[in-house]
């Protein structure tokens, strides 16, 4: 059985850098890295394909010219192929856009598995991967922590509040990776050697019929307020007036 | 810009300090003429698979060398499991062509390999580095296709390599050293000690510089392909001062036989050959005590933001910023030395006094940051809890090896002759 695997990924400010505000706006001059949940879901996909489960990686990315550099990252990892859906610097592309562009791919390369990580780290949506699903039709496993693949059908173990949950779908589906579903390779300096040769294809939003416009206007982004210290208490009545009076939380 | 006219008086000059640039491609003074001043980019910049690698370098360095540090270097051991990962990274044969199972990477990739492994650990650095800079160099540039076809893809692949010049009797003085190699029939026996030989411990290939022919003087020194089980006995494995993963031993060569097929290169070349790639090395050694510097400073300067004294910072104290502020520089200076030796190596142009300057300047400003580092965080970083103390201890041997300090500036004094003395 042949699988086709398509893989979104996102190129998002580092997970490591300290975010700032200015202006009302949060500084971007800063580290750039594929979203960490992006690079669990590549990795994911590449070990299907190394247990011959799947034959072709596709990646995917909606970004500016230096969305590239995610794109290789991920040909270094293992996919075998990319498409770059080119935007301008400036361009804000929501959930709901990707999801359509996202739709348009899948009616271009006929994957079986559409394997997204399950947020970025920017906007933290949690979003595409279920939109997508809705907009194809197609059934899906969201916060994967173990995924099976057997000729037609996914057992996939999902993360959710209670504790863990075993579904089964048939293909085509959308999976969104989880954090603990593994631990993604490092790029050996051969393979990102050998991604030098792979193919990046680029397209634009036109070219797949999406208009990319925003539906959500970002009215404002502050930081988070300002921790303050805390206080002693002499007793369990002067703490419940405190809680009642000052904090206001009972 | 006087810069093309003063490399033409450089190159001619040049012809002069013979051995040291036998290998050297001439600068062409015209090649340094670009057309428009904007079109030529800092020497920051990096071609695509370089920042990649670096990438992948840096958190492979963090996320798995970085938690056996301390311990490693308490056991003055290297850690299986960091070796494995190096070569499973591809970073032990990173100029080494793809055909013989390398990485097939830039001279500029592998400095910077070097410098971001020195960041977390300088003892892995310089394994890292001696594999590529000096034992992988050696037989790309000197070894038949014979040779190369046997042991670099090993050197590649799985098998760690040192390259062994010094002696007791010879450090500076590489030359005056004592190790035989006498012919019998398809064989060399080889007879003597060395000394100081980095990455030994762990060897499996060993390059030998041996004579062949004592009456010679120094043109009779030949390297001599030496496999482990060929009789190489690690006669002591030195306690270190710093950089105490990596291990550092005294070889005895008891007679072994070695045949003849193993001398790499010429007969009585070996000399040249042993300066030629230490001046490469030499740059490698500048990316380790860059990294070195780097990673002191990074593990120091947010600590300055954290601790507080007298209600404040102490990184906020204006002695503190100037402190820091200085060192700073300095590092960014050895960084540039280093990388622009790099690029004009791997442009083919003289980089023997570069090189050199890289080398001396790192090490000096590695001293002086690891040094700070242990004072901006203080008494907690006198303790082994901290990896200060480590840095400070690893910063030593950068003005000792691949050449000491002396040395280099006797190299950039005799060039700096040819092209100030009438």
């Amino acid at each position: 059985m042949s699988h086709r695997i398509l893989v979104p990924v996102k190129r998002v400010i580092d997970y490591a850098v300290k975010i700032r505000v200015a202006g009302g706006k949060i500084d971007t001059n800063v580290k750039h890295s594929m979203n960490p949940f992006d690079e669990i879901a590549i990795e994911e996909a590449v070990r299907l394909k190394e247990a011959k489960k799947a034959t072709e990686v596709v990646t995917v990315t909606v970004g500016s010219t230096k969305s590239q550099e995610t794109l290789r990252t991920a040909l270094a990892m293992g996919a075998d192929r990319a498409l770059h859906v080119e935007v301008p610097e400036s361009a804000e592309v929501q959930p709901l856009e990707v999801a359509k562009i996202l739709k348009a791919i899948v009616a271009k390369e006929s994957p079986s598995i559409v394997l997204l990580g399950k947020q970025a780290i920017d906007d933290d949506a949690g979003q595409t991967g279920q939109m997508l699903a809705g907009l194809l039709d197609w059934p899906q496993a969201t916060f994967a922590s173990k995924v099976e693949l057997n000729d037609s059908a996914l057992t996939v173990t999902r993360e959710i509040d209670g504790g863990l949950e075993t579904v089964k779908t048939t293909l085509p589906a959308i999976l969104t990776a989880d954090l603990r579903l593994n631990q993604p390779r490092y790029a050996t300096l051969p393979n990102i050697m050998k991604a030098k040769k792979k193919t990046i294809e680029k397209l634009s939003p036109g070219d797949l019929g999406v208009d990319v416009t925003p539906r959500i206007k970002v009215l404002e982004v502050s930081e988070p307020p300002k921790r303050q210290a805390g206080k002693t208490v002499g007793s369990v009545d002067e703490l419940i007036d405190k809680l009642k009076n000052e904090a206001g939380v009972i | 810009m006087s810069v093309p006219r003063f490399a033409s008086l450089v190159s001619r000059s040049r012809g002069a300090a013979a051995p040291a640039l036998r290998n050297a491609a001439r600068s062409f003074s015209t090649t340094n003429a670009i057309r428009s001043a904007g079109s030529i980019p800092s020497l920051h910049t990096f071609t695509e698979e370089e920042v990649m690698l670096r990438e992948a370098v840096a958190k492979f360095a963090t996320e798995v060398v970085g938690p056996k540090v301390r311990e490693m270097d308490e056991n003055e051991m290297m850690d299986r499991f960091v070796i494995d990962g190096l070569f499973q990274q591809g970073l032990m044969g990173i100029e080494t062509p793809a055909e013989l199972n390398g990485s097939g990477t830039s001279f500029t990739a592998a400095i910077l390999t070097v410098e971001e492994l020195a960041k977390v650990d300088p003892s892995v650095s310089v394994m890292c580095d001696v594999q590529n800079t000096l034992v992988n160099t050696v037989f790309t540039k000197y070894a038949n296709a014979a040779q190369k076809e046997k042991y670099l893809p090993k050197l590649a692949t799985d098998t760690i390599g040192c390259f062994c010049l010094s002696e007791a009797g010879s450090g500076s003085d590489a030359f005056a050293l004592q190790t035989k190699a006498e012919k019998q029939g398809d064989y060399y026996i080889l007879s003597g000690t060395k000394m100081w030989i980095t990455n030994s411990y762990e060897a499996g290939i060993f390059l030998v510089f041996a004579n062949v022919d004592p009456s010679k003087g120094y043109k009779g020194i030949t390297c001599f392909i030496v496999e482990k089980d060929m009789g190489v006995e690690i006669a002591k494995k030195e306690k270190k001062l710093g950089i105490r993963a990596s291990s550092t031993c005294a070889l005895s060569f008891d007679d072994i036989k070695v045949p003849a097929s193993n001398v790499l290169g010429q007969i009585g070349q070996g000399y040249k050959y042993a300066i030629e790639i230490l001046n490469e090395g030499r740059i490698g050694i500048a990316a380790q005590m860059l990294g070195l510097a780097q990673g002191a400073f990074d593990l120091a300067v947010p600590y300055t933001f954290d601790r507080k004294q007298f209600g404040q910072a102490i990184g906020d104290f204006q002695g503190m910023q100037h402190q820091y502020a200085q060192i700073a520089v300095e590092i960014e200076a050895a960084r540039l030395l280093t990388y622009n030796a790099a690029r004009m190596k791997e442009q083919g142009k003289s980089f023997v006094k570069e090189a050199a300057m890289a080398k001396l300047y790192a090490s000096q400003v590695a001293e002086r940051a690891a040094s700070k580092a242990v004072e901006w965080m203080g008494g907690v970083a006198f303790t082994r809890d901290l990896l200060a103390e480590k840095f400070y201890r690893d910063c030593k041997i950068g003005a000792i090896y691949e050449g000491t300090s002396n040395i280099q500036l006797q190299t950039i004094a005799k060039i700096l002759k040819t092209q100030y003395a009438k």
